[in-house]
């Protein structure tokens, strides 16, 4: 074709010459699994759900975080969020406020009245599930949704399990419990109180269920021999714990020792301050760096009033006071007693030693394993009767609400395969997203959100809530300070940088793609890409 | 008023497009509509700097002139890999005439625009470091001086690249070239006095002076629009790795320009008529050695037989551009 005068080259012609051919290493797209989803013992997809809060679609973001976990205003509370802790913005400033976040998307579902949707089908099958607990109602949340009728036989007269009667008020307040157990139930699921199962497969016989999820929880304080005289009050914490929720509140007398190390310690401990003990005492044999609890709770007790007696045992509980004997750590990092004591003044004595599980239900079921007080399972949460499956505290396990919602939803999962006659097939993780992975230099700087903490006479004196929650503006904020490490947020950087114009931008939702035909390889969308989506990958030459 | 980056979405305007910013707040290269100015299928080494900074700042261009742009382009690495005879990689009206030319051609262009009235018709002229700081470099003074109403947009890669790397004006001191060779007890380009065109244009007086790198797309895309909006003579000096010349990875182009910058090496500013209104401060500073390490041409300073007194003269020339245009952020970084 002939052209206009004094033009010798036509716009845009050099589309014939494929600079592809020189490459010898191609980018792809990939997602990586970022550190706070793997970290997660629900398996929520927490920077899914962050991605819809950082447009402040919240209900978007609220539906993404029930995929998996039906409870977000209680988790938003008491999960120990081991996600935050491996956040790859902790590297950088400080991890994202992950936890905050989802009691914020948690309280907004519950004030704006936020529903789950309602299951597809009916699939025709009945699952019995024992025990209301977090496990129980995860469990139950997810069969419904998978379409099969359940039924929760709960032996209290109020659900929620631990999260009720083992949790205080000033972590969880109950009328959120009650909100997001009612969203459950909300879906078909039908919940009946003061129905202990004595016997599983009779029970199960006689509910015509095609399959069972137990759940009963770890609800019997364990016991130590203390020599005592009869006038001393030794109760257990568990008990304790639960009598709050009733009519009659524990008496534990002014001054209140507490025997142990772990979340309940801290927990009655901080209960008998807010029932108007002067002194709240924990004696603890071993130091603050192995004790079981978590840091900022005991830090929390701490300023509260509550006291520890480290590297202590309990020897002998007289009449108003008891003697303790001072431990030595020897150099396996035991304690060792080294005859020394003291005495304190004590009105009740609580041992906060652990829980046992319950395990009477059980009795003459065929092919179960037992093996140190817990229900052994296979990975599939199935135990060693077919049809019966288990979870939460009452497997071996870390006994947190959080590992009990992820018990519920593996075992849902893997109770609905089992009812079709398949075996879930679990899609293959992806690579982890490290932090060296991320180009951290496109991320704005931004300190973490500290949520708002009740004053200390507050605290000391009522079971009002502890912790504030984040409000719309603040929220927004912390979501936004997600990474989104391994999953393309488009940014367009890899759209922007490419000297070739090889990258196609598919539109908002869409993500990129490369034109190979022009990519020449040079490995520059792979570097400045913040979050780690892309990488190179050798061609066969 | 220099460009206000948003402090934070996420990535505020730090990365070349952000879903949470409102459309008038996204950069040109976010846009599926760009301009593409130059295409695909040019002979660009991979990970060029030069056509990356053109694609970047003659889109900005275009959308600024809606699309009426006029382009003359000076001999050197650009033409070159862009205009294979028979292919073009541009998409806008091109011209390329010599190489030490390019400022005359333009002036043309605007003069022949004028005469046909067509104020609509924008003019950039746009050469490497060689044919703007040495070969040019009389035409672009001239131009600069009859304020003549061209952009002139300079691609720094800091040598005569395409024709085998050797050195120009614009050639950092020890920098090694094929004419700069690291031999002898001052290995490398020499210490010389240096040849800032920027400050040179601004000696000028003209309207409008600006530096940027490819490693700040959205200040390089404000500068450019900037200038398109004014009229009379214009110069803006981006600064374009160039991994073969320099002897770095592919991989490292924006790298290396964001610690050109972060170190103080190429200060990024703007200036009116003379007068410098606004630099962009060092986010994070750092030391001149991991600037000057990915570089093969520098390499010649570290190892067995390294040059720590050359390193430290280059870093006092870092030093003295933080002094002299502020690059530090108050309170300091």
């Amino acid at each position: 074709m002939p052209k206009p005068f004094a033009i010798t080259l036509k716009p845009g012609t050099s589309l014939t010459n494929l600079t592809g051919t020189w490459r010898t290493a191609r980018p792809v797209y990939l997602d990586r699994l970022p550190p706070c989803n793997n970290a997660c013992p629900a398996g929520e997809n927490i920077q899914g759900w962050l991605f819809h809060a950082e447009s402040g679609d919240y209900e978007q973001a609220w539906r993404v975080l029930v995929e998996n976990n039906p409870l977000p205003a209680v988790m938003g509370r008491v999960c120990y969020h081991p996600c935050e802790g491996a956040c790859n913005r902790g590297q950088l400033d400080s991890s994202v406020g992950i936890n905050s976040v989802e009691r914020f998307l948690g309280d907004e579902a519950i004030k704006r009245g936020w529903k789950f949707a309602a299951p597809a089908v009916s699939t025709g099958k009945k699952v019995l599930v024992v025990g209301a607990g977090p496990s129980g109602l995860s469990a139950a949340y997810h069969l419904a949704r998978l379409g099969h009728k359940v039924e929760i036989q709960e032996a209290g007269p109020l659900a929620g399990g631990m999260m009720r009667f083992g949790i205080p008020k000033y972590r969880l307040p109950r009328e959120v419990l009650d909100a997001e157990v009612q969203r459950i139930l909300d879906l078909g699921v039908t919940l009946k109180f003061d129905t202990k199962v004595a016997n599983i497969e009779q029970s199960m016989q006689d509910g015509g269920f095609d399959a069972a999820f137990l759940a009963v929880g770890a609800h019997i304080g364990k016991r130590t021999y203390i020599p005592a005289g009869d006038a001393t009050k030794i109760v257990d914490a568990v008990s304790v714990l639960r009598s709050m929720e009733g009519e009659d509140k524990p008496m534990l007398g002014r001054r209140v020792v507490v025997y142990g190390g772990g979340n309940t310690a801290i927990d009655v401990a901080r209960t008998a301050k807010r029932l108007g003990a002067t002194e709240a005492i924990i004696v603890y044999r071993r130091t603050r760096d192995k004790m079981p609890a978590h840091d900022f709770e005991v830090e929390e007790a701490l300023q509260e009033g509550v006291m520890v007696k480290w590297l202590s045992t309990i020897k002998q509980a007289g009449e108003g006071n008891i003697t303790i004997e001072k431990m030595a750590l020897d150099e396996k990092g035991y304690p060792q007693p080294t005859g020394e004591f003291e005495t304190l003044e004590a009105d009740s004595v609580v041992l906060a030693l652990g829980q046992d599980v319950d395990l009477s239900l059980l009795e003459g079921v065929s092919g179960l394993e037992i093996k140190d007080g817990t229900v052994q399972v296979a990975p599939n949460m199935m135990t060693g009767h077919p049809g019966i499956f288990a979870g939460g505290d009452m497997v071996p396990s870390e006994r947190t609400v959080t590992v009990a919602v992820g018990h519920g939803k593996k075992a849902a999962r893997n109770i609905d395969a089992w009812l079709r006659g398949a075996t879930q097939e679990v899609p293959a993780k992806h690579e982890l997203a490290e932090f060296d992975k991320l180009n951290t230099w496109y991320y704005s700087d931004a300190d973490k959100t500290v949520r708002p903490m009740l004053d200390i006479i507050r605290r000391q004196t009522s079971f009002d809530e502890v912790q504030g929650g984040l409000n719309e503006s603040n929220a927004l904020f912390e979501a936004r300070r997600c990474l989104s490490c391994g999953n393309c947020f488009e940014c367009d950087n890899c759209y922007g940088v490419c000297p070739d114009n090889a990258v196609i931008k598919l539109g908002p939702g869409k993500r990129f793609e490369f034109k190979y035909d022009y990519c020449k390889g040079c490995g520059l969308c792979v570097a400045e890409c913040p979050c780690g989506a892309i990488k190179m990958v050798a061609e066969d030459i | 008023m220099s460009f206000q980056p948003v402090k934070f979405y996420q990535t505020g305007t730090l990365t070349v497009g952000n879903r949470l910013l409102a459309q008038d707040e996204r950069s040109v290269q976010a846009n599926q509509m760009r301009s593409n100015s130059i295409n695909s299928g040019h002979r660009a080494c991979q990970g060029c700097g030069e056509a990356l900074g053109a694609r970047y700042a003659i889109d900005a261009a275009m959308a600024e002139s809606n699309g009426q742009l006029i382009a003359a382009n000076a001999t050197g690495c650009l033409e070159v890999f862009s205009t294979p005879y028979p292919e073009s990689s541009w998409q806008i009206p091109w011209i390329h005439s010599l190489f030490g030319n390019a400022p005359a051609v333009a002036t043309g262009i605007a003069a022949a625009m004028k005469v046909k009235g067509r104020n609509d018709v924008r003019v950039v002229a746009q050469g490497g470091d060689g044919g703007t700081t040495d070969i040019g470099f009389g035409c672009l003074s001239g131009m600069f001086e009859r304020n003549d109403d061209v952009l002139y947009i300079c691609y720094d890669n800091e040598g005569y690249m395409n024709t085998g790397v050797q050195r120009s004006s614009a050639t950092p001191p020890a920098a090694r070239t094929a004419t700069t060779m690291p031999v002898g007890p001052e290995p490398g380009n020499v210490f010389g006095q240096g040849k800032n065109v920027p400050e040179i244009a601004m000696a000028h007086n003209i309207p409008y002076v600006a530096t940027a790198t490819v490693a700040d797309l959205r200040d390089l895309e404000y500068k450019v629009r900037k200038a398109m909006r004014m009229r009379g003579a214009r110069y803006i000096q981006i600064f374009v790795p160039c991994p073969l010349g320099w002897g770095a990875a592919s991989h490292d182009t924006i790298r290396l320009a964001r610690l050109a910058k972060e170190t103080g090496m190429f200060p990024v500013f703007e200036a009116e008529h003379g007068e410098v209104t606004s630099v962009l401060k060092i986010r994070n500073k750092v030391a001149i050695e991991e600037y000057l390490k990915p570089q093969k041409r520098f390499a010649h300073l570290f190892g067995k037989h390294a040059h720590p007194e050359t390193v430290a003269r280059l870093q006092a020339i870092a030093d003295r551009n933080i002094r002299k245009y502020g690059l530090l952020a108050e309170g300091g970084n």
